[in-house]
Formats: structure tokens, sequence, C-alpha cells
């Protein structure tokens, strides 16, 4: 028998992870104006590099969250600091650079996605990690599913206590907003940019690794993930952090709600929600 | 003599487009089955091209709907095919596109920039997936067989296509509309306050090229037989006429085409050749379009053309 | 004649109030200078008369008919015109094409293609840019694409023309040149309603003078009343 616990506390371990994926689409989007298309094949890659150091390896996803962190905000700095900075620089106004930052990302998309295909080939693969249960007052849930509920929430406190109290968060906060003043109060503003970018994969990265520890991955994962990012953080409002840390948990627990009553229409809700926030309440819930 | 001459100058351009549509319209009368079958899919993504930047070019507002527009045609043709004649099937794909984009450009009245892109790709998904749970729910099957056509009647009827878009391209671009939906693109704003009736221009326009793809996408389904809702509203219809026309280049209505034409035979041969790296090159043509082309090819010819003697 | 009537507008913004209570006319062949420190709400009202935003109270009307509904487009057609506080011109267009869309749709009834080529070089030529009809909008100084506006303005055949800081950014010479313009434009039978903030060209310019604070209408008169009018003195000076 389904219970109330069992959807409340399902929706918060999916909403934990769209939370995750949200903020780092979020920051991408918010301070470097980038709508990352991509975003979604950086959750996948994170989720294949937990697969593969588990399979080859024996490392545990927990011990890949430490060891890939590094990497993942690298590539996705580095990215950005080649390819986003030079548009960003070649592009005459925001729209042209937004569109041309929009397109590079689709670029990336098929390129990322292809390397994945021929590494790792197009199987579903998946391995079983803390997979024993655990009774939380008459609910059952795995443990995997429960540490990522976990991670998620500690990950998303941390960051937010990062954005709000932290010098560099504070930065990270001015920039979004303006810029140009940020700049002329000596933010470094590209160099905020590129870690901005560099936090989006890192939070992709993360999200993908606990994906891997409680479901079957396959390269062409990713855009459903991207997907619902962008709902995400319309929902919680553009370029409001906090409002993707909670959009993704109220998403997440529709989303439990609707698949008890039927999983076909899961997505179709949250279609249906993202559209009718766009025509009702473009700004989001938190959004300015 | 002078006036001769100046005659043949004027019907020159005339001459060489009927003379490449009569070349046109000859093929399937020599070229193997193979050739006009790839023309087919040439012609599927010129026509998508085309007709998308008849709106987002002048614009700039970035469509992600082709695929819904599209997908609505095959599914016309899905249902109706075996019901009505096909020239008849064919105008409702176009039409119910047409009503569908003239919903949507109702609903989209304040919706700007990255919203109308998102805005454009979740309500094409939305339906995708709405489709799929209707068929899965209630028709009790989730793929359709679709009648069979002669590959040289979709060639023909593709290319009649073609042609009615270009026209209908070159009509409103060298019309007052055209440049109208240049301002818009420019400076909404300010077109809204020199007496243009935005909303209701947009709107029309929208539609307009949302016709030509359902039209497009009832007779490609006679093409594959068998569809379901991810044939149809595939994503990557609402993707690759975006990329297409950026390739070409978005000045005037041969950019597009010239694009999508180029680029659907790259697909081809490297879906051919390299099966398991396509994907790959193609990102990297792309980026590589976006660094060093931002104008698209188009914007190549008009700086050759521009250097001194 | 009355030619635009005001009545009780009021538009908020959230829980800012940018405009109160605002009761104002402007009559036929005036030229009424709209003036007051920054944040008075002037461009508001601006947007308000040219349909951009809609009203929170109040009432506007011109030639009689009740125009607080219509959509900027809607509002040109029956023969409002304006520019902009910062330029919104179609940069990457001709300065020919700005104008000739103008001519095209601006007008209450439809005009031909040809004609609305003829006028839309006859609004060049009397604004005096039309050395550079050929050239890119971007591409103008300052000056002149503010003269651009203008004649994109003109074009739309406005029998109210509302002009939003036009001076702001010229030197001397051509803040000069600029009053000049405006009188010919007077000449020509359009009424003139004018923001500005170079005190010494509105009030040499205008017949009569709003003056705005805060959101309200503080005074209202003759440019020799104003300068004298204690109210004004006070926002203005501090005292």
């Amino acid at each position: 028998m389904v219970t109330f616990l069992d959807v409340g506390i399902g929706g918060l371990i999916t909403g934990g992870i769209y939370a995750l994926i949200a903020v780092g689409l979020s920051l991408q989007y918010g301070v470097g104006r980038v709508l990352n298309v991509a975003h979604g094949e950086f959750i996948m890659i994170g989720a294949f590099a937990a697969w593969s150091l588990y399979t080859l390896f024996g490392i545990s996803p927990l011990l890949s969250l430490l060891i890939c962190s590094p990497v993942l905000f690298l590539v996705g700095f580095l990215v950005h600091k080649t390819l986003f900075r030079y548009l960003r620089k070649r592009s005459k106004s925001i729209e042209a650079f937004a569109d041309s930052s929009l397109l590079a990302s689709f670029g990336l998309l098929f390129i990322v996605q292809n390397i994945a295909l021929i590494i790792w080939k197009a199987d579903l693969r998946g391995y079983s990690y803390w997979d024993s249960s655990v009774t939380v007052l008459n609910a059952v849930f795995s443990v995997n599913r429960l540490f990522a509920l976990l991670f998620a929430v500690v990950m998303s406190a941390a960051f937010y206590i990062f954005l709000t109290s932290s010098r560099a968060g504070k930065g990270i906060r001015a920039a979004a907003e303006d810029p140009v003043t940020a700049q002329a109060m000596g933010v470094n503003i590209h160099r905020v940019l590129a870690v901005c970018f560099g936090l989006g994969t890192l939070m992709a990265g993360f999200a993908g690794i606990l994906i891997s520890m409680m479901y079957e991955i396959q390269p062409a994962m990713g855009l459903e993930y991207t997907i619902i990012a962008i709902i995400v953080v319309a929902l919680g409002g553009m370029g409001s952090i906090t409002g993707s840390l909670i959009g993704g948990f109220v998403l997440g627990l529709i989303g439990s709600i609707v698949t008890y009553v039927d999983p076909g229409l899961s997505l179709i809700a949250y279609y249906v929600i993202f559209i009718l926030l766009l025509l009702v309440r473009p700004k989001g819930i938190l959004g300015k | 003599m002078a006036r001769d001459l100046t005659t043949a100058k004027k019907f020159l351009p005339l001459g060489i487009h009927l003379f490449l549509f009569l070349l046109m319209a000859a093929v399937p009368l020599w070229a193997q089955p193979y050739f006009v079958i790839l023309l087919n899919t040439i012609l599927m993504y010129v026509i998508l091209t085309l007709s998308w930047a008849i709106f987002s070019g002048p614009t700039r507002y970035i469509s992600l709907a082709s695929a819904a527009f599209f997908g609505i045609g095959v599914y016309t043709m899905a249902i109706l095919g075996q019901r009505f004649p096909l020239p008849l099937v064919i105008g409702f794909g176009g039409a119910f596109s047409f009503i569908l984009a003239l919903f949507m450009g109702f609903l989209t009245l304040r919706l700007k920039g990255m919203y109308f892109i998102i805005f454009t790709f979740g309500t094409s998904e939305l339906i995708r997936h709405l489709i799929l749970w209707l068929e899965a729910n209630f028709t009790g099957t989730v793929g359709r067989w679709v009648v069979m056509v002669d590959y040289s009647v979709v060639y023909y009827v593709l290319l009649v296509i073609f042609l009615l878009a270009l026209l209908t391209a070159f009509a409103i671009a060298r019309s007052k509309f055209g440049l109208a939906l240049k301002g818009i693109g420019e400076y909404e704003e300010a077109a809204l306050h020199i007496g243009i009736n935005v909303t209701t221009l947009k709107t029309i326009t929208f539609a307009t090229s949302a016709f030509f793809m359902g039209a497009a996408g009832a007779i490609m389904a006679t093409r594959w037989s068998y569809i379901d809702p991810a044939i149809a509203f595939n994503p990557l219809f609402s993707f690759m006429p975006v990329l297409m026309a950026i390739f070409g280049g978005i000045g005037n209505p041969y950019g597009p085409v010239l694009g999508a034409a180029l680029f659907a035979l790259l697909e081809e041969v490297l879906t051919t050749r390299f099966p398991y790296y396509y994907m790959l090159l193609f990102g990297m043509i792309l980026i590589a379009v976006i660094l060093f082309l931002p104008s698209g090819l188009l914007g190549l010819v008009k700086r050759k053309s521009k250097q001194p003697e | 004649m009355q030619l635009l009537l005001g009545k009780g507008i009021t538009k908020q913004f959230g829980g800012l109030t940018a405009l109160y209570n605002i009761d104002f006319h402007i009559n036929e062949g005036e030229i009424v200078g709209l003036i007051g420190p920054n944040g008075a709400g002037k461009t508001t009202l601006f947007n308000i008369l040219s349909g951009a935003y809609p009203l929170s109270a109040g009432t506007t009307w011109f030639k009689g008919e009740n125009i607080s509904r219509l959509k900027p487009n809607e509002i040109c057609r029956r023969g409002i015109a304006r520019t902009f506080q910062l330029i919104k011109l179609f940069g990457n267009m001709t300065v020919y094409e700005n104008v000739l869309l103008a001519s095209l749709f601006g007008a209450s009834e439809s005009v031909s293609a040809e004609e609305a080529g003829r006028h839309a070089l006859e609004w060049l030529d009397f604004v005096g840019i039309s050395a550079a009809a050929a050239a890119p909008a971007a591409d103008l100084t300052l000056a002149n694409q503010k003269r651009l506006e203008v004649a994109r303005g003109l074009a739309t055949r406005p029998e109210l023309m509302l002009l939003d800081e036009l001076m702001a950014g010229l030197n001397p010479a051509e803040v000069a040149e600029a009053m000049k313009l405006v009188t010919r434009i007077r000449d020509r039978g359009i009424t003139i309603f004018m923001i500005e903030h170079v005190m010494k060209a509105i009030m040499d310019i205008s017949d009569r003078i709003i003056v705005l604070h805060f959101g309200t209408k503080i005074a209202e008169g003759t440019p020799k009343e104003i300068a004298a009018h204690p109210k004004v003195i006070e926002v203005y000076l501090g005292v």
C-alpha cells in the first residue's frame, strides 16, 4: 500500500536531484546568460563516470563524488573560458550572445553525447550500491535513495549559505544582478562567470553520480534532465538560485503525486505547469 | 539593341529559376530511386528551414515549435490518409498546423527572447507526450500505419510545397510586411509605436510558416509508412531548421535553402559513412560555424563580393 | 480646440505610485512643456499617453475619443506620435527604411508604396538628414539619430507629437537647431507636448508649461508664471 509518506519522501528524493540540476543551470543562465542545453549531458557524464569507476575499479560512488568534483568543475570552467567567453566578446548585443551561446551549447550536446556513445555504447547500464532497504515510519526506502536525499539537502543548504554569507558568493550574486556595476566595484566578472559555469557542471556531475546510484543510465538520458532543469528554473524564477532550490523540491513532489495517479502523465504534468507558468507568471515563484 | 539587353537582364533571374525548376521536375524521369529519395529528404529539410526563416528570420524570435507543426501534418496523414484524397489531406495537415500556430501565437503575445524559445519547445514536447498518452490509453496502439505513396509522387508534392513556400517567402520579404517584420526584429516597441499591428503580423506570419511545415509533414508521413509520436514530433525537427538557417545565413530566402540543402546532404553523407561519429562531427561543424561564420554561408558570399578589386 | 485630455491619470507599479491624479489638457496648435526633477513621472506619463503602459486609474481622451485602453499602434494611427528618451531606432536598417516603415503603417488611411516612399524622402529633407538616407541608422551621430526619430514620428502623419527629451546630450549649437526644428513642426500645424530638462530651451519655446514632482502636478501656466512660481522654485532649488 502506497502511503502519503512514500509519495512525500519519494517526491523529496526526486526533488533533491531536481534542485541540484536546477541550481546548476540557474548559475549558468542567471549569471552567465547561457542557456546551456548541454547541461543534461554533463549529468550523464557524471553518471557514467561513477558507473565506470565502480564497475572497473570498485570505487564507491561516495568517493566518486569527491574525486570527480574538481574534474567536473574544471571542465565547465574551461569550456566557459574558451568557448563562451569568446562568443561573449564577439557578440554585438546580449540577445546575439544568448542566441549564439544557445546554439553553441547544442553543438556541445551533440559532441558530448556522441563521445559517451563511443565510449560506453547505447545499452542501459546500472550497478547496485547501498540498495538494502530501510523502514522509516512504515515506508520502505533503499539506503542509496535516502543518501541521495541527504546529500542533495546538505549540498543545497551549503550552497545557500555560500551564496549569502561568503564573499565569493556575494560576488556571484552581485554579478547576477548587475554585471556592470559589479565589475565597477572590483568583481572580476569574467572569472565569476567561468566559476559559475564550472559550479554548474559540478552540480550536474553530482546529480549524475547520485542518479547512477538509484537508476539505470544510458547516453541519451541527458536531454530529459535538461528540460526538467529548465522547467524548475522557470518555476522558481529565472535568476533566483533560491527559487531553483525550492522549485526543484516542489516539482519533485508534484511529480511524485502525479506518478502515483498515472506514471505516463508525469512529464505531461511538468510541461503543463511549465507552459501555464510562462503564460501567467513568467517570473516564477521568486523571480525578479 | 540596348533595350534588348535590359529586357534580357530583367528576365534573366526569372529564366534561371524557371530552368532550375524544370530541371528539378525532370529528375524522377531519369534518376535512380535512391537519388530521388535522397532529394525527398533534402526537400523536406529545405521546406522546414525556409518556412522557419519566414517568421524567425526577420523577427529574431527563435521558434522551436517546428516539430509540433511538422508532427501535426504527419498525424493528419496517418489518421485521415485512408479516407480522403491525397491533396486534401496535405491541405488539412497544413491547415491544422496553421490553426495550432494561431493559437500559440495568441498565447505568447507577451513572451520575448528566451521565454519564447522555451515556450515553443515546451509546447512541442507537450504535444508529443500528450499524443503518446492519448494513443496509449485510448486508441490502444502507439504507432500507426500510413497509406503508401510512390516516391516520385512524394517528390513532386514536396517540390510544389517548396515552390509555394519560396514564392511566399519572397512575396513577404519584398512587401511592406517584410520590412515591418524586420522592424519588429530590430526594435519591437518602436515598430508598435509607428502604427504596425505587431501582434497580428507576428501571429499570421508564424501561422503561415507553420502551414508549409504541416503540409510537408503530411506528405513525408507516407514515406515512412509507420509512424509514432517519437518519429513524428522528433525534437530534431525543431533544432535542425535553426541550425541549417544559421548555417546558410538569414539575409534572404536563399540562405536557408542553401543551408538546408548542404546540411541535409552533409547529414546523409555523415550518417552513411560515419554512423558512429556523425553527431560528433555535426556538433563540431556547428560550433565552427557559430565561431567563424556568424552570418552563415551567405555572409561569406557577401564578404567576398565586397572585397576591393 | 482641445486635442488631448487627461483626467485623474494614476499609475502604480506594484507598491510604487509613479503618477497620481494628473489632470491636464493640450489645445490644438500649442507647444506645451513638461518639466520636473528626475523621477517625477514625465516619461511614465508619455508611456501612458502613447499606450505603452495601461492606466491604473483615470482616463485619457484624444479629439473627444477615449483612448485609455488602446494599444500603441492604434494610438499612433489616430494621430499621436512620439520620440523616446533613449533612442529606439531600427539600427541595422537604413535611415530611409526607418522613415519609410512609419510612412507605410502610421497613417490612418492606407498609402501606396510610391506615395510612402515620396513622403519618407520629404520628411528626411524636412529634418535635414537626406544626405544620410542610405546609411544604417546606427551609424548616425546622436543629433542626427534624434532627427531621424523625429522624422519617423512625423511620417506617421500625427496631429500631436510627444517629444521626450529631444535636446538631451546635444551641444548648445545643436540645441538651437533642435529648437528651430520644433518651431517648424508647429508651423506645419502639429501640436507639440515636450519633456525637457534644458530649461532655457523649454522656457523660450513653450506656450504653456506643466510641472510634475513625485508623480503629481504641482504647477501649470505660462513660462513667466512658472519661473516665478514659489513651489517650482522650491522643488528645483531645494530651498
